[in-house]
């Protein structure tokens, strides 16, 4: 008569204070990812907050008025928004077509050898810090390239806005080559096996081809432009004066708030200042913050539907 | 033979002759041309920027040598030196590491190894590319509502703290964004292969993942510190001092220069003077820059010796 042994399957949980350890170290990487949230609440928080204040204490229809001069109370948000639509429309243009032609002739012209050397240097323009930019587009754009071709003061929103169109160069370029260099083979081949020329194959297969990613980038180009801050307190001057041409100095909302933060308009005067200039820093923060992250999220979303599956 | 091709082309030479005569389009120039015109202005903007920065701080530099370094700020351009900017900058960077690098990759070895695929991980992945793209002085003005006012006894107010942590949470979704694509360049079979021979995830994580990832992991960071360091706006409004006076000398020693008094960083002192109206303030200005400059290129070469290393060590 065989007595079989009890069976007891084998314990292959492991030591269990291996799995205690694996369990904290999966809790300790859970907190250091979930703390993104938490930053992205502060931000909403510590902006919408004090932004609040702002909206009660300002007679929205005052927005629209000229002059955007917190010292005397007045808040035109118009002002502000106006100037950053110019200088971050210049800088589009400044950057369009210099980082859309450098992205197609690096994906699609260069040997492998001039791309090396190419792309690295591309990436040294992208690595300059925007105070930077900021110094060379009031010190040497100003005087060298635009004054001598228009009438501009020194401080001027066109300078402001080629400075702010060289630093987002790099972004379009490296962005739009990725979309254009994920382009399978197979189209270009195809495209030359019809007898096409490498200029058609890359400007009317290619390009369109990868069209998603390239509006992507000039999407999230344009989020940069509007947000960037260096160039244009240093170039654009502090004149809070509405001007509908950028040949004169202007506050753009980033502009404004570096204005106030390094204090130069706090002083308050005794007349007509009922509300805090502080908390008008935390509206156009506020602002600032929705634009860039609507416009972000238009990027993806661009990328996400339009891609064409190969 | 010799006189079939010398009287009539064969058509191995018609074919032959439209084909390679075509080579050269005259449209096929144009546009090459044109593309290499763009990507070479921008070059060409890179070679004058720094041309114009060197020109202009460059006699000033030589003339001053290293104590342009180690003097203190001052309002004469004269006498006027870097000394609070270098330090500041250094200590906020080494704040900036501190930080942000053990946080950054702790979050990005969560959301690559670990998180399961459901609509949190979705949600923290979204929400990390869009801090990414938050304009840098917004974070300025959750610095100051955060580290200068709700905790100001910790950070002691407008201190180097205050501005480092900014700085931190500035580059941390980068920093999380550049891991995670190192640790998904590494091969799936090696994780697999670790685990079969009974290894748990951290382990395996430990002892394989990260060291294959290193290298790809330390570039990334140095870029994003280096970001950190040439970053001004948000220490606009975290506390960073403007004044071109600065109450402390050097003879103070680095830690009371950092904690007793408020700070200053080399972007801030470069964006300070190039406000100032005097021409002596231009070469000032300049010679900065070309500090800055500098440095950054030090960080820059040492990701790459640190690059280097790191994937020597591993082969």
């Amino acid at each position: 008569m065989s007595v079989t042994a009890p069976q007891v399957p084998m314990d292959l949980s492991g030591d269990p204070r291996r799995q205690r350890r694996e369990r904290r170290v999966r809790s300790l990487f859970f907190v250091a990812a979930a703390l993104s949230i938490i930053i992205s609440a502060a931000i909403v928080l510590s902006l919408a907050g004090e932004a609040w204040g702002f909206v009660t204490a300002v007679d929205p229809a005052s927005y629209f008025e000229n002059g955007w001069l917190p010292r005397r109370g007045r808040y035109s948000i118009l002002t502000i928004v106006w100037h950053t639509l110019m200088v971050s429309g210049i800088a589009m243009v400044v950057a369009t077509p210099l980082g859309l032609g450098a992205a197609i002739y690096l994906s699609e012209y260069a040997r492998r050898n001039v791309r090396r050397f190419l792309k690295p240097t591309l990436e040294i323009l992208a690595g300059v810090p925007s105070v930077v930019l900021g110094f060379f587009a009031l010190n040497f754009i100003t005087p060298n390239v635009i004054q001598p071709l228009y009438a501009a003061d020194r401080s001027n929103l066109l300078a402001a806005g080629i400075g702010v169109g060289i630093l987002i160069v790099p972004l379009v370029a490296s962005v739009s080559e990725d979309a254009m260099r994920a382009v399978p083979r197979a189209l270009r081949e195809a495209s030359y096996g019809l007898g096409a020329k490498k200029w058609h194959t890359s400007l009317r297969v290619v390009f369109p081809a990868a069209i998603s990613g390239i509006v992507a980038a000039l999407i999230l180009a344009l989020s940069r432009a509007i947000g960037e801050t260096m160039v244009v307190a240093l170039a654009a001057g502090t004149s809070g004066i509405l001007t509908w041409l950028p040949d004169s100095s202007g506050l753009t909302m980033t502009g404004a708030m570096a204005d106030l933060a390094i204090g130069s308009d706090q002083v308050t005067s005794a007349t007509a200042v009922q509300v805090n200039p502080f908390q008008s820093l935390f509206f156009v923060g506020l602002m600032l913050f929705v634009i860039t992250l609507v416009l972000n999220v238009l990027s993806e979303r661009v990328v996400r539907r339009y891609r064409q599956k190969y | 033979m010799a006189e079939t091709t010398s009287t009539a082309p064969t058509t191995t030479d018609l074919v032959r002759g439209t084909l390679e005569g075509r080579r050269v389009n005259p449209v096929n120039t144009l546009v090459s041309g044109l593309l290499l015109i763009a990507l070479l202005s921008s070059l060409l903007v890179l070679a004058v920027l720094l041309a114009d920065v060197f020109g202009k701080g460059w006699g000033l530099l030589t003339e001053r040598g290293a104590d342009f370094l180690t003097t203190p700020l001052s309002p004469n351009a004269v006498d006027a030196g870097i000394f609070q900017g270098v330090m500041g900058s250094i200590a906020l960077t080494a704040i900036v590491i501190v930080v942000a690098f053990p946080l950054g990759v702790a979050a990005a070895v969560y959301l690559e190894e670990y998180a399961p695929t459901n609509r949190l991980t979705q949600f923290i992945t979204t929400n990390i590319r869009n801090l990414a793209g938050v304009p840098s002085i917004v974070y300025g003005l959750l610095g100051f509502s955060v580290f200068v006012n709700l905790f100001s006894g910790a950070t002691g107010g407008r201190t180097v703290i205050t501005g480092g942590l900014t700085l931190a949470l500035l580059v941390l979704p980068i920093m999380i964004i550049t891991t995670s694509e190192a640790l998904r360049a590494v091969p799936t079979a090696l994780r697999e292969a670790s685990m079969g021979v009974g290894a748990t995830r951290w382990e395996t994580i430990r002892h394989h993942v990260l060291p294959v990832a290193l290298p790809a992991i330390l570039t990334g960071s140095v870029l994003t510190v280096a970001r950190a360091f040439g970053e001004t706006a948000p220490l606009l409004l975290s506390g960073a001092v403007l004044s071109l006076y600065f109450a402390v000398p050097p003879e103070a020693g680095f830690v009371s220069l950092m904690t007793e008094q408020s700070y200053t960083a080399l972007p801030m002192i470069i964006y300070n003077w190039a406000r100032q109206p005097q021409e002596e303030f231009v070469a000032l200005t300049s010679a900065a820059i070309i500090v800055l400059l500098a440095m950054l290129l030090i960080v820059n070469a040492a990701a790459i010796v640190a690059r280097d290393h790191f994937e020597r060590k591993s082969t």
